[in-house]
């Protein structure tokens, strides 16, 4: 008789978990998921696609429902968790059913960071997090006219930013920082970055701490004023300032929450029955707003739901910007500073660039700008450690390079 | 734009490098360059070319030439100016320094690459008109022992034989000649004959070249001894049977003396090989071939020549022919190979200092015969100084005006520093040049006369084997060009000498110079070309190549002289000469090395035509200097490194070779790279003055000299469309590229250096790799229109990338983006790593490709050639594929 594998959260660590699963332990477990948005599991790093109207919410979907059937999978979406009763051993859902677990998932990912700013309550204020959000910024970018501004200048602003201005509408993106994706990339390749993105048609303002939203009698959005007096005008504000694990679930049961959900090298909580993976977890101190690590996480608690030895070290982190035309990767220590020694590629005219970080012989991390092909060789060396210094002159023109003059 | 003339299609002509003389056709394109083909109708060369001569078309451009005279100004500049004004400059300048100095102020320096006409009026001026006999001509660092040899030998400048006897013989000995390099053409025939007739070589040089690399047996013998060696030959000889004691007893004088010298010198074989530091069987077995190969052709050049000792080693080898009476006879005979294409013709009108006119010296009956002829009034009645000497007193300020023609002397001439620094010095110097720039340009002339150049000259020249063909032009002279001997008959008219030099075009003085030779000559001179002296100008035109003599009655010329006797002393006798002990400059504490200086296959002299070809550029780079193993390895020396060659006169830096065919404790570096193809590649600074007290050539082959390494901690190239300046302290050969320039470096400046002089550069739009740590920096900066137009590649030392694989960009128009990408990667997008050096000049096959084609089976040349068309040319190339086919594995 299987056993009862509940998962709570239907995105992509979810699926991914799916995945993993059905290829290691067919029928070892029932599994259930548990989804508290009305979709199947979709790919939320496309939704800046879907926004720019490159692809439809349907493209974005990870997997068919026939996919999850085949697989046995149980899916319960659209109706969230309200709380786990550990001691019964079920998860107790919105509409109050109860669905009882031998071995618990935790995958509810996190929630869009919200300013504490005036005006955030006024009609036309969004997130960007959610195919919800997605539709509502679509719906408001059909008004001819409309005009956004974008808080936040890190990824999810950024793909929020540019999708908005492929979409038509007229987009400025503030920024608190004197420069874009300020944690991944170094001065040169944000530079690059905002040339690119102010080709696509946003208006970038950095060093730009918002003040408050403005609003009219209606209760709705006029524009965002900064603290140095500017007011940009919009008519949507999306704000778009990063995400904090979502462990709410988790606190009430009682397990162990620092910023997410702790968890060990075996991914498993204070709780030896639940486990938690991708944004929801802090591993070792660190919570990953990113998907990579969500997978590698994903295939490790497979292989330990199947019965096998293994264990998460924790992940290199590498970060791909979805904007489509303007490829940014950057992966590992990408701060440089002591010790570190620095290899750049610059080709303005191309609009290429590549700086690699080498530290004792090895490659410490890398900031890709305009051709990231290599994203991937790169992070690869990064976390293999692979001695780089006979390869050290063709690096920076990656993997056939290298091979070429091997 | 050089324009094509108005004439037929193709012209017949002759190449301007080696003394080989080939013929060739040339056809202007009709866009100032031309196509250029063997001619096959030509009997030096009949229809082959080497790589040089088959790149001639590449270098007939105007880019490099001067179009119009400039005279200095008051304002110390030189400028623009009329050739009236330039002449008048000239004459004044002649006759001030004449009336302040006398006749003896004034000195001329020709050039074995001057035509006969040229070199006749300019001797005929200074000899016969202004007094001064100071006129000598590069070829004094050529081929001036030869001269001196086959006098005392001969009692006349006479090369016995003929080219045809190189494929008649059964034994070629080739004495200080690296001819697969230097004389192709000629080694092509010499190949023909071994392959027709299993002709052997033997090849005598300290260094194993790639003529010896290609020899039956191979003597690398110490430098300067080779009249040891010919000694030792006469003494086996004179008891073997190839002794002809009929010869010797009815043709020649001396023989006891000479051969009672060799035994004492080098009485056998053992004693011989320990003089010349060789093993006593290969010393053997050259003497037992010798002896026993009657067909025997010996046949030397610059490492007989420039030596202290070049005169005797030249006599020494005659004595082995005089001995056995292999003398003018079909397929046998010693055999002078010519550096330079008319030193020949030179020699003919007196070009030597040491020499009238029509083979005449300066006894009182030839300058009383001379004077006659001319109807001189002022003639030079003693010997000049020679090239080495005139420059020296030049440097003592005895000599005031000179006049140089055709030559570099600044780079070309030993202890070059001290040449520049005497041309400075003088009152006049008058340079008639047909490029704008060289090192010599740079010594501050009063004047520069724009010479016509290669394809715009007509005239004769005469090649190695005593053989007259016309120099035709097929391209009409560009700007204010004038040929030399106009500008020569000009000044003459100025100075009053009008009616002496009132010659209409080449053929008047082709006319005047072939009734000269004959002139009282009735056979006491070898040089006879009187059936000539009334040639019609028709006749002139359609001359067919033929070998003097030609006297009167004889105008189909002469193969070969001396097989009955006749020379040309008082009792028409050959005279054996026993070399005398010779002190040669010997290697000391202080300079332990012996440098050896040379060329190499591609160039041509200081490259101011080879220079231009990017075929000819890409064979080898940049100056270098060839060092043994074993001296190499006490000095941390390695492949690539940069090498500071110093002697007691000066210094050079070079990139080391390792050659393991270099003779331990001697250095061999390349003559052709000049100051303006290099920063510190002269060679012709650190060669001692010292000549052969005989001829006045320079012993430029054994320069005591040391070696040390020089710290260049960063090294790469740049590519660049345009010229340009390379930083200061930086050391720089420059080779010419299809569609611009590339410059090898080496020094001190590092990435930080490099990108600021990029930046100065100014690029509108750059690509760049910095990795500051390991020394890596390089930029590639594109025009506005998106071509490349410039790159930079340095890496630390011994990490130099190379440029094949770029440089094709720079004839492009436009750069792609993938291309865009992997430039700065050292590579073409799509095109595997780089393709190496050339290899095959002539159809521009890289080495990659002719390894690439060995491995895929073909065996041999002839395989190599079939697939790649390599070496089926000019065949310079050959030893090198069959170096690269030994060397190469196959995969099984």
């Amino acid at each position: 008789m299987s056993e009862p594998l509940l998962i709570i959260g239907n995105g992509m660590a979810a699926a991914k978990l799916c995945e993993e699963l059905s290829q290691r332990a067919l029928g070892r477990h029932a599994v259930a998921v548990i989804g508290a948005e009305p979709h199947l599991a979709y790919n939320r790093v496309l939704l800046s696609e879907v926004l720019a109207g490159h692809m439809t919410a349907a493209d974005a979907q990870m997997k068919p429902a026939s996919w999850w059937r085949d697989r046995g999978v149980t899916l319960q979406y659209g109706t969230p968790a309200a709380a786990i009763d550990r001691a019964s051993r079920a998860v107790v859902l919105a509409d109050g059913r109860r669905l009882p677990y031998a071995r618990l998932v935790l995958a509810t990912g996190s929630h869009p960071i919200r300013l504490p700013l005036k005006g955030m309550d006024l009609d036309g204020v969004h997130t960007f997090r959610d195919l919800k959000d997605v539709e509502a910024l679509l719906a408001a970018a059909a008004v001819p006219g409309t005009r956004a501004v974008v808080i936040g200048g890190g990824l999810l602003g950024l793909e929020a930013a540019v999708g908005l201005a492929g979409a038509g509408v007229k987009t400025s993106l503030v920024h608190l920082m004197d420069r874009l994706m300020e944690r991944q990339l170094d001065p040169a390749a944000a530079g690059f970055l905002r040339r690119a993105v102010e080709a696509k048609g946003v208006e970038v303002l950095l060093q730009a701490a918002s003040d408050a939203i403005e609003g009219d009698e209606q209760g709705r959005v006029t524009g965002l004023r900064l603290k140095d007096g500017r007011v940009v005008e919009a008519d949507l504000v999306v704000v778009a300032c990063g995400v904090i694990p979502n462990a709410d679930l988790a606190r009430a049961a009682g397990l162990e929450v620092k910023r997410g959900i702790v968890v060990d090298d075996t991914l498993a909580t204070s709780d030896p029955a639940i486990c938690a993976l991708g944004e929801c977890a802090e591993h070792r101190g660190i919570a990953y707003g990113l998907v990579a690590p969500a997978y590698e996480q994903a295939r490790v608690l497979a292989r330990r739901l199947a019965g096998e030895e293994a264990r998460y070290d924790g992940s290199v982190v590498a970060t791909n910007l979805k904007v489509s035309g303007v490829p940014v990767f950057s992966a590992g220590d990408v701060t440089g500073g002591a010790g570190t020694e620095d290899i750049v590629l610059t080709d303005r005219g191309l609009g290429v660039y590549r700086r690699l970080i080498v530290k004792d012989g090895l490659l410490a991390g890398a900031v890709l700008f305009g051709d990231t092909a290599d994203g991937l060789f790169y992070l690869d060396l990064i976390t293999q450690r692979t001695p780089i210094t006979a390869m050290r002159a063709d690096l920076a023109f990656g993997r056939d390079a290298i091979a070429a003059a091997a | 734009m050089n324009a094509p003339l108005a004439s037929p299609p193709s012209v017949k002509t002759t190449c301007p490098y080696c003394g080989v003389g080939c013929g060739v056709k040339a056809t202007p394109d009709g866009r100032g360059g031309a196509l250029v083909e063997g001619d096959a109708a030509h009997p030096a060369n009949l229809g082959r070319l080497c790589s040089k001569g088959a790149a001639l078309g590449e270098t007939v451009g105007l880019d490099t030439r001067l179009l119009h005279p400039l005279v200095r100004g008051a304002d110390g500049a030189l400028a623009r100016a009329s050739w009236d004004t330039a002449l008048d400059r000239i004459a004044d300048g002649l006759k001030a320094v004449r009336n302040a100095h006398g006749p003896g102020g004034i000195a001329f320096y020709l050039s074995g690459q001057l035509l006969t006409e040229d070199y006749y009026a300019a001797n005929k001026l200074a000899k016969g008109f202004l007094g001064t006999a100071h006129v000598d001509t590069n070829s004094r660092l050529c081929m001036s022992s030869s001269v001196a040899g086959h006098k005392r030998g001969f009692g006349s400048d006479t090369v016995p034989g003929s080219y045809e006897d190189l494929e008649a013989a059964d034994l070629i000995v080739l004495v200080g000649s690296n001819t697969a390099w230097c004389h192709p053409v000629l080694f092509r025939r010499m190949e023909a004959a071994r392959k027709a007739r299993g002709t052997k070589f033997i090849v005598i040089d300290p260094r194993r070249t790639e003529t010896a690399a290609e020899a039956d047996l191979h003597l690398p013998l110490a430098q300067g001894t080779d009249a040891l060696l010919f000694s030792g030959l006469l003494a086996h000889l004179a008891q073997s049977p190839a002794f002809d004691a009929a010869y010797v007893r009815d043709h020649t004088t001396g023989f006891d003396a000479a051969l009672a010298h060799a035994r004492a010198v080098a009485p056998d074989a053992e004693a011989t090989a320990r003089a010349c530091g060789l093993d006593v069987e290969d010393v053997a077995r050259f003497f037992a071939l010798f002896a026993d190969t009657a067909r025997t052709v010996t046949c030397y050049s610059q490492g007989v020549n420039q030596s202290v000792a070049g005169t005797d080693k030249v006599n020494a080898i005659l004595n082995c022919h005089f001995a056995t009476g292999r003398m003018g006879r079909e397929g046998m005979g010693p055999f002078s190979l010519t550096g330079q294409p008319n030193a020949m013709g030179g020699r003919e009108v007196g070009g030597l200092a040491n020499q009238l006119a029509a083979h005449m010296g300066f006894s009182p009956a030839e300058v009383d015969r001379v004077r006659r002829f001319w109807d001189a009034p002022h003639m030079a009645t003693r010997e000049g100084h020679k090239a080495v000497d005139l420059f020296a007193a030049i440097g003592r300020g005895e000599i005031k005006a000179l006049w140089v023609m055709g030559t570099n002397p600044a780079v070309s001439l030993p202890e070059a520093d001290g040449v520049r620094a005497a041309l400075k010095g003088l009152d006049l110097f008058v340079l008639s040049e047909n490029v704008a720039v060289n090192d010599t340009a740079q010594c501050h002339p009063h004047v520069m006369l724009p010479a016509a150049a290669w394809g715009e000259k007509d005239g004769t020249v005469t090649n190695s084997e005593r053989r007259i063909s016309r120099q035709r032009p097929f391209l009409a002279p560009p700007g204010a060009v004038k040929p030399n001997w106009w500008a020569l008959a000009q000044v003459a008219a100025r100075l009053g000498f009008g009616n002496a030099f009132a010659w209409r075009g080449p053929a008047d003085i082709f006319r005047e110079h072939a009734a000269l030779s004959g002139f009282e000559n009735a056979r006491t001179r070898d040089f006879d070309i009187s059936a000539f002296a009334d040639l019609s100008d028709a006749a002139y035109q359609d001359f067919a190549p033929v070998q003097w003599p030609a006297p009167r009655g004889r105008p189909q010329g002469t193969q070969r002289l001396f097989a009955e006797g006749g020379y040309f002393t008082a009792d028409r006798r050959a005279r054996f000469v026993a070399p005398a002990e010779v002190q040669a400059a010997q290697a000391n504490d202080a300079f332990p090395i012996l440098l050896n200086t040379g060329r190499i296959r591609d160039q041509w002299h200081t490259m101011t035509r080879t220079g231009l070809s990017p075929r000819l550029g890409s064979h080898i780079l940049a100056p270098f200097v060839a060092v043994h193993p074993d001296d190499a390895a006490p000095l941390d020396l390695v492949d690539g490194a940069l090498a500071r060659v110093s002697s007691a006169h000066g210094a050079a830096l070079l990139e080391v070779r390792i050659d393991a065919g270099q003779r331990r404790g001697t250095l061999f570096a390349p003559i052709h790279w000049s100051g303006a193809t290099s920063s510190h590649g002269r060679v012709g600074p650190l060669v001692h003055p010292v000549t052969d007290p005989l001829s006045g050539q320079p012993d430029s082959k054994a320069t005591p000299a040391t070696l040390a390494p020089h710290a260049a901690p960063f090294e790469g190239f740049v590519l660049s469309r345009r010229p340009l300046q390379m930083p200061q302290g930086l050391w720089w050969a420059r080779a010419a590229l299809e569609g611009g320039f590339g410059w090898r470096m080496a020094g001190s400046l590092g990435p930080d250096d490099w990108a600021q002089w990029v930046k100065a550069e100014g690029p509108a739009d750059v690509a760049e790799l910095v990795d500051g740590p390991s020394g890596l920096y390089r930029a590639a900066a594109f025009d506005g229109d998106g071509r490349l137009d410039f790159a930079v590649f340095v890496g630390t030392a011994g990490r130099r990338v190379a440029w094949d694989a770029l440089k094709g960009l720079l004839g492009e128009d436009t750069v792609s983006a993938a291309d865009r990408r992997s430039l700065l990667a050292g590579r073409r997008a799509g095109a595997a790593a780089a393709c190496g050096p050339l290899v095959c000049a002539c159809f521009g096959v890289p080495r990659d490709a002719i390894t690439g084609a060995i491995r895929a089976g073909a065996h041999d040349a002839a395989m190599v050639g079939e697939k790649l068309k390599a070496g089926t040319n000019c065949g310079s190339c050959l030893p090198e594929i069959r170096r690269l086919l030994a060397e190469t594995t196959v995969p099984a």
